[in-house]
């Protein structure tokens, strides 16, 4: 039993309501927001070391013992998706500062970035998977705000449609709930896996496995339920863009990682088999859109379907090695994502155009922004000692040691198109004859290149300083592997 | 019970793949009925008995899908709230609500 875990979820959950009242002074809103972000990134870390020295905490609500009640459980990987997800939105918040525009700032726009926080946090943390639901509903809610908010015709041509798939697949989420709990009678996560354990998964269990796959790939973007993806998130303005790229459809594959090492392990073959052929033909879907768009956004958000591919990749593997490579890559995809959306705002804003055809020779003028991006590109990509590396090597090694040869060689390839796509942006933008060029204030474009650089910067550091983030990706990678760790923390915590 | 979850879901699937933009709000209101009672049915019915455990009772029937679908409800009710705003606004901004000629995006924008 310890509060503490609650801290992170409930610091912008409180602040998102404050927030609403000082609707008209942006000054405030700002520091305040600032200041909030940092408070609930501190305390995370806390938590992170908390659950790094002394194990799995949980709290179940109303002092109700462990399977009737709602238990928050806080374990190595919520608790490193928690502290990271705040990061995150500490440069991002920092980032629209410069970008996001008066008006969204007066209509409520700090608000709902506390309150998709609050979702998110929650949803990594929750240990109830009907909490789970709700803390989704949450997260929606504030996303629907936020990609709508500004009113642009493509803006609202493009929301209906997420709204629609969004409300669609949540009412899927009920079903496939209602399902899981008639045929096991409980909706405590620790307590599912025990029941799914006891009567062996039979084929309804697997059924309701592949319904929660749907659910979850709907928001997270897996072939072929992406189909929604690009063209919404292309609408939303460049801050909220970075904020769902690197966070929202990383719910999704934290909600299937979740419930593909807990509760639906005992029919490997299957289950994790339709994972792994999700997983390749995802990278394929993602790779071929990537390189078939001359629209800068819409390459980085291609990039978020392939990167989807490689860490349900990771996670298919179900060996210690795969996962712990699934969580280095989750990590450093939210981490670069976000980082890469900024740059290409910044590039957006200095072209005044989201085409590559209209850009080039940005190196004479903005030459560090080149080489900031290129090191993004590169980290992208998985070049050595760059974040991305550590996680790929993970995945394949994982990869081999399931026997999955081909489909490895498959993914280490698939790093060359990455590499392609993104070098087609730095090609076309950063050299050849000037292009395009709008003039700009230079202190905006500062305000705007801070909070990237430091991003690009903090992706370095989680590439070269992998040996120290080791222990904690190790800890989350062994409680994902052993679902028995998770089930007796819960178990024994709340009662 | 079964039967009425299937039509609904039947009925709402219909009204989802119209083009109207109202039709379309209507049928994702009709799934979450359906949703719902999809839960209660497989909570299991407990005829007359009361939902609540007390002292003396043996004969209860299970409360947490009643709990399960009023959370639902409420959400769901959130949901179509804003779905309406905002399909009034898109009404108003693009002048149609025909999702036919909501299809496509520029190039760049």
């Amino acid at each position: 039993m310890i509060n503490f875990l609650l801290v992170p979820i409930l610091i912008p959950f409180f602040m998102g309501m404050v927030l609403m009242f000082l609707q008209k002074n942006i000054r405030l809103q700002r520091i305040l927001t600032l200041v909030t972000l940092f408070a609930a990134a501190f305390m995370a870390f806390l938590v992170m070391l908390k659950v790094q020295s002394d194990g799995i905490q949980s709290v179940t609500f109303g002092n109700w013992p462990v399977p009737f009640g709602i238990t928050m459980v806080a374990d190595g990987m919520s608790t490193l998706l928690v502290f990271t997800t705040f990061v995150l939105a500490f440069f991002i918040a920092w980032y629209g500062f410069g970008s996001i525009g008066r008006e969204r700032e007066q209509f409520f726009y700090y608000p709902g970035l506390m309150f998709i926080l609050t979702g998110v946090t929650g949803a990594f943390t929750t240990g109830d998977i009907f909490n789970l639901f709700v803390f989704f509903e949450v997260l929606l809610m504030s996303s629907y705000l936020l990609i709508v908010l500004g009113g642009e015709k493509a803006q609202l041509r493009e929301s209906i449609k997420y709204i629609l798939v969004n409300v669609v697949s949540s009412a899927l989420f009920v079903i496939t709930v209602a399902y899981l709990y008639s045929v096991v009678g409980t909706l405590s996560m620790a307590d599912i896996a025990v029941k799914i354990a006891e009567i062996g998964q039979p084929g309804i269990v697997t059924t309701i496995a592949v319904l929660f796959l749907i659910v979850f790939g709907l928001k997270a973007a897996i072939f072929p339920l992406y189909f929604w993806l690009p063209s919404s998130y292309a609408a939303a303005p460049i801050p909220v863009l970075a904020l769902f790229g690197a966070l929202l459809t990383k719910v999704g594959v934290y909600a299937i990682m979740r419930t593909y090492t807990l509760f639906f392990v005992h029919d490997l073959s299957y289950t994790h088999g339709l994972l792994l052929i999700l997983a390749v033909l995802t990278i394929v879907a993602g790779c071929i859109g990537a390189l078939a768009t001359f629209n800068v956004k819409q390459i980085i958000i291609y990039n978020i379907v392939i990167a989807v591919g490689v860490i349900l990749f990771g996670v298919a593997q179900m060996n210690e090695i795969g996962l712990e490579g699934a969580m280095f890559y989750l990590v450093h995809d939210m981490i670069i994502k976000a980082g890469l959306f900024m740059l290409v705002g910044i590039i957006i804003y200095v072209t005044g155009t989201a085409n590559l055809r209209k850009m080039g020779g940005l190196m004479k003028t903005y030459p560090t922004l080149g080489w900031f991006y290129l090191i993004a590109a590169f980290g992208l990509a998985g070049i050595p000692p760059l974040s991305g590396f550590v996680g790929k090597l993970l995945i394949v090694q994982g990869g081999f040691e399931a026997g999955n040869i081909w489909s490895s060689v498959f993914i280490l390839a698939s790093s060359l198109i990455v590499l392609l796509s993104v070098m087609r942006i730095f090609v076309y933008a950063f050299w050849g004859s000037e292009g395009q060029l709008v003039t700009i204030e230079k202190r905006r474009y500062n305000r705007l290149f801070y909070p990237t650089a430091i991003l690009v910067v903090i992706s370095i550091a989680y590439g070269v300083g992998a040996e120290w983030i080791t222990p904690f990706m190790d800890t989350a990678a062994k409680t994902l592997f052993d679902p028995g760790i998770y089930v007796d923390a819960v178990m024994k915590g709340g009662a | 019970m079964a039967f009425v979850c299937g039509f609904l879901f039947m009925a709402a699937i219909y009204l989802i793949l119209s083009r109207s933009l109202l039709r379309i709000i209507i049928g994702t209101g009709l799934l979450s009925h359906g949703a719902h009672l999809l839960i209660l049915t497989m909570g299991g019915f407990g005829g007359n008995n009361p939902p609540v455990l007390v002292d003396g009772v043996t004969e209860y029937v299970d409360p947490l899908p009643q709990a399960l679908i009023l959370t639902a409800i409420v959400i769901s009710f959130g949901v179509t709230a804003f779905f309406l705003v905002l399909a009034y606004r898109s009404y108003q901004e693009l002048g149609t609500d025909d999702t036919t000629k909501m299809k496509g995006s520029e190039d760049d924008d």
